[in-house]
């Protein structure tokens, strides 16, 4: 059970936009959000239609592919009350460049931009839309929170996702002492240019390691798959996990890059 | 020898980058970028509650000015000349080059002292004025520094953020003959005194002072520098004829205009609220004037902007050089400026050296970018830095340019992102069995179609099936 702030929308109807990395990847947070809506009261449905939002076209100039995706998105999600992400960049991507994309497009343009002021990033619409104020999980452990920089500044998401760790049972909380900067994923750009990716990560490392936390938080996969992906190479034993996974209280799972252990 | 052989055109990027990431020296040096810039841009920026409303101000008298430029360039032009000087247009580097080396042979000039000009630097003019014969001094103390190591700004306000004064010191040893060789330069403080002494001597036998302009007024036919050492006023002043380079964008229409985008530079710049100088200079020395140079000329260069006037690429026009996007950038912060191979580097330079010398001379500015925003929430003028990149990757994309393996991933990947159930199908078959491959280990740390992402770090594997598959098979048990 989650405790909520009165005033709320009573049962709004959730399409999940579930990303393709957390399609692919870690189907772990798709249901840790599944969840976490349902918990505050919200009814989820996770449209089958979906793939991807098509930001690798966008942001590797390919404008016609990307519209096309985008228009396939507004047509699925276009009939729920609100579209929910547990990423910023993708529901950055619907919120701010669907317009943009589609602005053109007699028949879409509007239809983009009605979408796009129903859709949130995950814990925003928890805090901001449904009212919640806690959330009934555990974990205890030192975690530091990395903002994507889409969450950060796109979405300007900062305060939701701390508000509701710090309801977690044992979670403390130590800041970055450079929060604002990229951890150098930048989707395709990680792969085109690796070597400056890579120096972006490290410099994400020192703060991280400078926090003494054992795990790194954060509400997108793209940056968790980058900075895992890295301190894993490094040798290092810190555990990186979407936040979704802890606010729901859905750790049992091996954290990103992780084997399960042997039982 | 051919003339726009001289024009100064941009390297080759991604050499650059893994040169840059080797060296030391430039990565400590590179910290001074973070702990200086960034913190005391913040700290003037949360003094000022309404720099919001003066940034909206700024982006409108910018806006503005572009949208009549033809006519405040008239205004500006017919200003100047009634104060006394003159205004010689210059479409493009090399025009500019020959104007002002003949304005130089008038006035039979032997020496020529200079403020720091990124667009002199654009347009090569030191060497071009030293191939005949003009001796050139560098006057700011970190574009002397540059001079007398033949090198090149990495930065458009601080061109030797690069460098630590360690090494600045050997180079004074080095360059600056005629002193004991044992001298003290171990602090910042002693290169600045004994900059100032060798600079001192060529201040005071220049024949020409040529500066470059922050800002051009319209309404009074005024150049504008803005500098914290004062070299810019020794420049403009003492010589017989003062020589303002400066780019058509710099213009704006008032006096008042150029005040509210002053407000915005320094804080966006230096953290400073005012720099130490503010300087504004209009015409000649009048006849009860005491100092001031005889002659007065600005040399506008064109050199491409009129061409991105009207285009997507017109918000360009509105930057103010503050650098502030330089300063916020981590892909800067990581290489520095030098890596981008062009004269204008960080986001800036991403989107303007493109639009000065075509996509071809630089493909990599506009896609070196992880998109994470830092540029445009910083930009005084609110260029929108990012979208402006990614229009630059849609031209190059819509040319065929990136590489067919690109191309044909990114389009592969399309044609199933675009039909779901064969999406479905291929991605519910394909994450099982990296998942297996992965048993016992959780990610990769090889995989041959990843290696660009494995060459530094491990690639986590997917948990098992997919969420939509495993989504299905729950609701139907």
């Amino acid at each position: 059970m989650t405790e909520k702030a009165a005033g709320t929308q009573a049962n709004p109807r959730v399409g999940l936009f579930v990303t393709c990395l957390v399609d692919l990847i870690r189907p772990s947070v798709g249901f840790a959000a599944v969840k976490l809506l349902r918990d505050a009261g919200a009814t989820v449905e996770v449209p089958p239609s979906q793939t991807c939002c098509g930001q690798p076209a966008y942001n590797s100039g390919d404008r016609g592919d990307a519209a096309a995706i985008a228009r396939q998105v507004v047509e699925t999600f276009e009939g729920y009350d609100y579209v929910v992400a547990p990423s910023g960049s993708c529901a950055g991507m619907i919120k701010l460049h669907y317009p943009r994309l589609l602005a053109e497009d007699v028949a879409f343009a509007w239809r983009a931009a009605a979408l796009a002021a129903k859709t949130f990033e995950l814990t925003s619409f928890l805090v901001e839309v449904l009212q919640v104020r806690r959330v009934d999980a555990r974990f205890a452990a030192n975690v530091t929170y990395h903002d994507s920089c889409s969450n950060l500044r796109e979405l300007k998401v900062r305060q939701a996702p701390r508000l509701l760790l710090g309801s977690v049972e044992g979670l403390r909380l130590t800041e970055l002492e450079e929060s604002e900067i990229c951890c150098g994923f930048g989707g395709a750009f990680s792969v085109k240019y690796p070597e400056i990716a890579t120096a972006m990560a490290d410099a994400k490392l020192r703060d991280v390691a400078k926090s003494g936390a054992g795990h790194v938080l954060a509400g997108d996969l793209g940056c968790l798959l980058h900075i895992a992906g890295r301190l894993a190479r490094d040798g290092s034993a810190v555990e990186c996990r979407h936040v979704a996974e802890v606010l729901a209280g859905m750790t049992d799972a091996p954290a990103i890059g992780q084997a399960r252990k042997a039982e | 020898m051919s003339k726009a052989s001289e024009d100064v055109l941009p390297q080759a990027f991604k050499a650059g980058v893994a040169q840059a990431l080797a060296d030391e020296d430039l990565q400590r040096a590179l910290l001074n970028v973070k702990r200086g810039f960034i913190a005391k841009r913040a700290k003037a920026v949360a003094k000022l509650p309404e720099f919001g409303q003066l940034r909206d101000e700024g982006r409108a008298i910018k806006d503005h000015t572009l949208q009549h430029l033809d006519l405040y360039l008239e205004i500006y032009e017919r200003n100047v000349a009634e104060s006394g000087g003159q205004v010689h247009f210059a479409p493009t580097s090399e025009d500019a080059r020959d104007i002002v080396l003949r304005l130089c042979r008038e006035a039979d000039a032997r020496l020529v002292t200079k403020g720091k000009s990124m667009v002199s630097e654009e347009i090569g003019l030191d060497a071009h004025l030293e191939a005949a014969g003009i001796e050139v001094a560098e006057t700011d103390l970190g574009e002397h520094i540059l001079q007398i190591r033949g090198d090149t700004p990495s930065h458009i306000i601080a061109p030797v953020i690069h460098l630590n004064k360690e090494e600045i010191a050997k180079d004074f040893v080095r360059a600056h003959a005629g002193l004991p060789a044992k001298r003290p330069l171990a602090t910042v403080e002693d290169l600045v005194a004994e900059a100032r002494a060798v600079l001192r001597q060529k201040f005071l036998s220049a024949q020409v002072g040529i500066t470059g302009a922050n800002l051009l007024i319209a309404e009074t036919g005024s150049s504008v520098i803005v500098t914290n050492e004062g070299n810019g006023d020794l420049t403009a002043a003492l010589p017989g004829t003062h020589i303002v380079v400066a780019s058509i964008e710099k213009l704006v229409p008032t006096l008042e205009d150029a005040c509210t985008i002053l407000r915005l530079l320094a804080r966006s710049a230096t953290g400073q609220e005012i720099t130490t100088y503010t300087s504004f200079t209009t015409g000649p020395a009048r006849q009860s004037d005491v100092d001031g140079p005889r002659a007065y000329h600005v040399v506008l260069l064109d050199n491409g902007r009129s061409a991105i006037l009207g285009g997507d690429f017109q918000d360009m026009l509105r930057c103010i050089r503050c650098g502030a996007c330089l300063n916020h950038c981590p892909v800067y912060g990581a290489i520095g400026g030098h890596a981008y191979g062009s004269l204008y580097p960080g986001p800036m330079g991403a989107v303007l050296t493109p639009a000065l010398y075509g996509i071809d001379q630089a493909r990599d500015l506009p896609n070196a970018s992880s998109f994470c925003g830092r540029c445009e929430e910083v930009c005084p003028m609110a260029i929108p830095l990012p979208s402006l990149m990614r229009r630059w990757r849609e031209r190059d994309f819509d040319r065929g340019d990136p590489p067919w393996q690109q191309r044909l991933a990114l389009k592969i990947w399309a044609f199933a992102a675009k039909r779901p159930r064969l999406y479905r199908a291929l991605s519910g078959a394909l994450m099982p069995l990296l998942a297996r491959a992965a048993v016992g280990k959780g990610r990769f740390r090889r995989l041959p179609f990843a290696a660009a992402w494995t060459g530094t770090r491990d690639l986590p594997a997917p948990q098992g099936e997919t969420f939509h598959t495993l989504y299905r098979k729950r609701r139907q048990p």
